[in-house]
């Protein structure tokens, strides 16, 4: 009860805080009222050790005591400029976001930019409960704070709400503010563990790629890709050249034996998530094998082809199937 | 949070260790031997876990050790409480937290500790060696807290980071320390062991008491005078007197005051000064003969005498106001006055046969039993000494009449018995006569070697009239000082020699500063506060006031070193400065720059742009326009911009007129 009481005023406050409506626009810079302060629990220990300080310096008159106690008070006061001073006016632009798999960690690339000749130590970027990624960024320097977040659902994610922390130099009193940048991963189905073999269409098809995969008729050449099988590979016109670029050999052949990934082809019995993630597993077979593959689903079709282009456009309408936010 | 849950690195306590050794070695001459030499075992203990990366010692052993230290010091005192035993166990704690480093949370408490234990050497002493170590040890401990949040940076660069940020903070110090509201201590009660035995005058005085205060160069008090210097024979600074004798001592009867105000008339011109007295752990002030005002907290007993409230601890300081010409006590209680009649029944035959022929001579004149007194004093050649032979039991005869030879208590002593013996009431005053003004700061300084010893002698119709029946024999003890009236040969403290002038220059210059940190650092009090707010103007200064100016003051430090610390260094170009003042202005004519907008093309789209077809241009606006957008993107786009470019760039945007 008063736990989820100090979760809604923590809540309140950070929504007062923002201010402005997330995503926010880049660069965010981190103005002056939008950088809270507070004491940190040694700042609370602090302060009470000099009230004792105090005390005992007026209980025995002693004018050196008075003395300590306000220096080491003025050093508190410093401490919060210093605190501020380390977080304030930082720009922070969202930067790459590689697309990652359900149940994978999205990795949030925030570019973090400088602009003051002074150094900035030990900032704490964190997203709620996760552990913070710390950071130090160079006099007029950017740097890179890669954030992860828990990816569990399809779709687009958007970067959770971050909370930017310092405490240096002297850890007495921390300096905060939250940020939300427009900053968005796009998260793939889950492949499904266990998946029917790819659904080659007809028997005849099947049987020919299965035994006759050299046998087709030679095309052409082109540049060589990281999923292209290596028994493709044009080592003969690679060893004519030596330094040039691995070929592999295209074969007429697979334009005739076409793999469609259906949505209907799958047993009724299958749910609309469950069918995606069998597809997802599908594609990343295929494309494995270096086939070519086309896609159809009840919104979306795309024509047979191979390479990263074409896994990526299927993966990212699998992603985005039937979010509306395509 | 998870942060203070992190395990303290090996720097982090290197750093520990040598914040602790910086704030615990100045305390060595205050704690018991045993606990400096187990301070030092858990010191080494702490380097040698550090060094071979030891595991730490278990939780209850570190108990354990607490108990025995605390058990330790209890039996050391017989208390726990108090400053010594307090300071004792601070050394234990902080010792036994080194062994005890586990995460940054202990870190910090070690520093605190730190901190604390440099409050512990003020508790003893507050000297500017005292200041200048623990700005030492501050400065440390404060690179211990930077390292223990952040222990990448070289040492060297902590300990300029802790010195750069504790600079910062003097200003907030100064103020602090001029305008918070001070307040008397102390809140409660001190333990006795606060005080520790001070010289000074007693209030009893023997044969040799005095003589033995000679030796001592310990400075008793200071003064500053409003106008001149009196002359050196009228200071004489009144301290307990001393009625009662007991045949071999005599006493201070009066320990309390009667007297809320001086009881005589204020004649004659007043000498106005401040005295900054020494602790004496007595109740009397010392003040010059007469007193005419009462310190705070003070009041006068029946012989005259400012008493304090409470005994004299700490150093302070009073203004006074003294009438050396008011004459006292013109009509004395009989009671008193038969207080300074009083001898014992028997000794010194040969003063009181002469006292008795007096009386029969003069009957009740007073003033010619005085005179006839120091007649006496004259004829028999006394002599002025340090070192007297020893008296028998009829010390007044045996000094008078056989050995001659005294120093200012014998003499004293004598008068006020002779006169005593003659029907005449008198009595002893203790004190300080004259003192030394030191040229560097222009204040007289009384040292325990000026403490004297004089009479007062009571006649009707004059009151109480002082004589010094030391002056009649060796007026140089009055006149110059009592280095001058001792015979030549004879041990005298340093500062009261002649020789060695250089030596005794740079101790005037070294007293002076001790002097100055006395009245302005240590001796601040809510008094001091008051009267120098007063003089800056702050009409009778209270605790709002001062808060209220406090803040004010702070908050303009505050604003003063955020712009400095926020300070952008990203200056603007020159250039561009001068290009959005042209901009503004032709922004007001209603053609705005747009940011993405590139200069020559603004300045095309400008020059042919004339909204108001009624207002007359200047005819070459269109060329201005051209020529100033050209000047600035030669500046700004252009390689190796000119100088000469940018005087004409500003000069063009000067002269323009939109």
């Amino acid at each position: 009860m008063l736990l989820s009481l100090r979760s809604r005023i923590h809540e309140t406050f950070v929504r007062w805080a923002l201010r402005v409506r997330p995503p926010e626009m880049a660069p965010i810079v981190l103005v002056q009222r939008r950088v809270y302060v507070l004491p940190t629990r040694a700042g609370l220990a602090y302060a009470a050790a000099l009230g004792v300080i105090l005390l005992g310096a007026m209980n025995y008159n002693l004018s050196l005591g008075h003395a300590l106690v306000f220096l080491l008070a003025g050093l508190g006061i410093v401490a919060i400029l210093h605190t501020f001073r380390n977080l304030v006016m930082l720009s922070i632009s969202p930067g790459r976001c590689t697309p990652v798999f359900a149940d994978d960690l999205a990795q949030f690339n925030l570019v973090l930019e400088n602009q003051r000749p002074d150094a900035r130590t030990s900032l704490r970027l964190f997203v709620a409960d996760e552990d913070p990624v710390e950071v130090d960024i160079a006099p007029s320097a950017k740097t890179i704070a890669p954030i992860k977040v828990a990816a569990r659902r399809r779709g687009w994610l958007p970067i959770p709400r971050i909370t930017i922390e310092t405490t240096w130099p002297l850890g007495l009193v921390r300096a905060w503010s939250y940020a939300v940048p427009d900053l968005n991963c796009l998260v793939y189905p889950k492949p499904a563990a266990k998946a029917p073999p790819l659904p080659w269409q007809g028997e005849s098809a099947r049987g020919s790629t299965r035994d006759g995969r050299g046998t087709d008729d030679f095309s052409g050449l082109r540049a060589h890709q990281v999923a292209d099988p290596p028994r493709h590979v044009a080592w003969k016109a690679v060893a004519r050249q030596q330094d040039g670029p691995l070929l592999t050999k295209l074969f007429s052949g697979a334009t005739t034996q076409e793999l469609w990934l259906d949505w209907d082809a799958l047993p009724n019995s299958m749910d609309s998530e469950q069918r995606l993630s069998v597809l997802t597993r599908w594609m990343l077979d295929a494309d494995s094998a270096g086939l070519a593959w086309g896609l159809r689903l009840p919104s979306i079709r795309l024509e047979p082809d191979n390479g990263p282009a074409q896994l990526a456009a299927g993966l990212r309408a699998m992603a985005l199937y039937g979010n509306g936010a395509q | 949070m998870a942060r203070s849950n992190r395990p303290v690195s090996r720097r982090q306590a290197w750093w520990l260790l040598a914040s602790a050794l910086a704030a615990s070695l100045p305390l060595i001459p205050q704690i018991p031997t045993w606990l400096v030499f187990a301070a030092g075992c858990a010191f080494a203990l702490r380097a040698a876990l550090t060094w071979r990366q030891w595991h730490l010692p278990p939780r209850w052993l570190l108990v354990l050790l607490v108990i025995a230290g605390t058990v330790g010091v209890f039996l050391q005192y017989r208390t726990i409480m108090g400053r010594t035993p307090g300071i004792a166990l601070l050394v234990v704690f902080l010792a036994l937290k080194l062994l005890e480093l586990r995460a940054a949370r202990d870190a910090v408490a070690t520093a605190l500790l730190c901190y604390f234990l440099v409050l512990g050497q003020f508790l003893f002493t507050q000297t500017i060696p005292t200041a200048l170590l623990a700005a030492l040890t501050i400065v440390v401990t404060t690179a211990t807290l930077l390292a223990a949040a952040d222990d990448r940076p070289h040492p060297q660069l902590q300990l300029r980071r802790s010195g750069l940020m504790l600079a910062q903070a003097l200003p907030f110090m100064l103020l602090m320390f001029l305008l918070f509201p001070r307040v008397e201590g102390p809140l409660w009660g001190l333990p006795q062991d606060r005080f520790s035995a001070v010289s000074g005058l007693s209030d009893s005085m023997s044969p040799g008491s005095i003589a033995q205060l000679s030796q001592s160069d310990a400075i008793a008090f200071r003064v500053q005078f409003k106008g001149d210097v009196p002359p050196q024979s009228q200071l004489y600074w009144r301290g307990p007197v001393m009625p009662a004798f007991d045949g071999r001592s005599w006493r201070v009867t009066k320990k309390r005051g009667t007297y809320s105000k001086v009881p005589y008339k204020e004649i004659g011109t007043p000498v106005d000064y401040e005295l900054t007295l020494e602790p004496h752990g007595q109740f009397w002030l010392f003040a010059l003969e007469l007193p005419g005002t009462l310190p705070p907290e003070s009041s006068l007993t029946s012989d005259y005498q400012p008493v304090a409230r409470q005994a004299v601890r700490n150093r302070m300081r009073y203004t006074q106001r003294a009438w050396p010409d008011a004459s006292a006590g013109i009509d004395e209680s009989p009671s008193i006055l038969e207080e300074a009649l009083a001898l014992p029944a028997n000794g010194n035959p040969r003063t009181r046969a002469i006292g008795a022929g007096w009386r029969a001579q003069h009957g009740d004149d007073s003033a010619a039993i005085l005179a006839a007194a120091e007649n006496l004093f004259l004829q028999q050649l006394l002599i002025y000494t340090l070192n007297p032979p020893l008296m028998g039991a009829d010390m007044v005869d045996d000094f008078l009449f056989d050995s001659k030879r005294g120093f200012c208590e014998h003499f004293a002593a004598a008068f006020v018995y002779v006169l005593r013996s003659a029907g005449v009431p008198a009595r002893v005053v203790a004190g300080y006569q004259g003192g030394e003004v030191n040229p560097v700061d222009g204040y007289l300084v009384v040292r325990q070697y000026d403490a004297h010893a004089w009479t007062e002698a009571w006649i009707a119709g004059r009151g109480w009239v002082r004589i010094d029946p030391t002056a009649i024999s060796a007026p140089s003890r009055i006149n110059s000082n009592f280095a001058a009236a001792v015979p030549a040969g004879e041990t005298l403290p340093f500062l009261a020699r002649g020789d060695l002038a250089w030596l005794k220059e740079l101790r005037n210059r070294l007293d002076a500063v001790t002097n100055g940190w006395n009245q302005w650092v240590l001796g601040y009090n809510p008094q001091r506060q008051r009267d120098l707010l007063a003089s800056l103007g702050l009409k009778e200064p209270d605790w709002r006031s001062m808060t209220a100016a406090l803040s004010v003051l702070c908050g303009g430090v505050l604003l003063g070193l955020t712009a400095w610390i926020l300070r952008n260094r990203l200056r603007v170009d020159p250039a561009l400065a001068a290009w959005r003042r042209f901009t503004a202005r032709m922004a007001k004519r209603g053609i705005a720059w747009r940011p993405w907008e590139g200069p020559l093309d603004f300045a095309e789209r400008a020059a042919t742009y004339a909204p108001d077809r009624a207002a007359t241009y200047a005819p070459d606006r269109a060329g201005s326009i051209r020529e100033i957008a050209g000047l600035y993107a030669r500046l700004r786009y252009g390689p190796a911009p000119d100088a000469t470019d940018l005087k004409l760039l500003k000069a063009k945007i000067a002269a323009f007129t939109p």
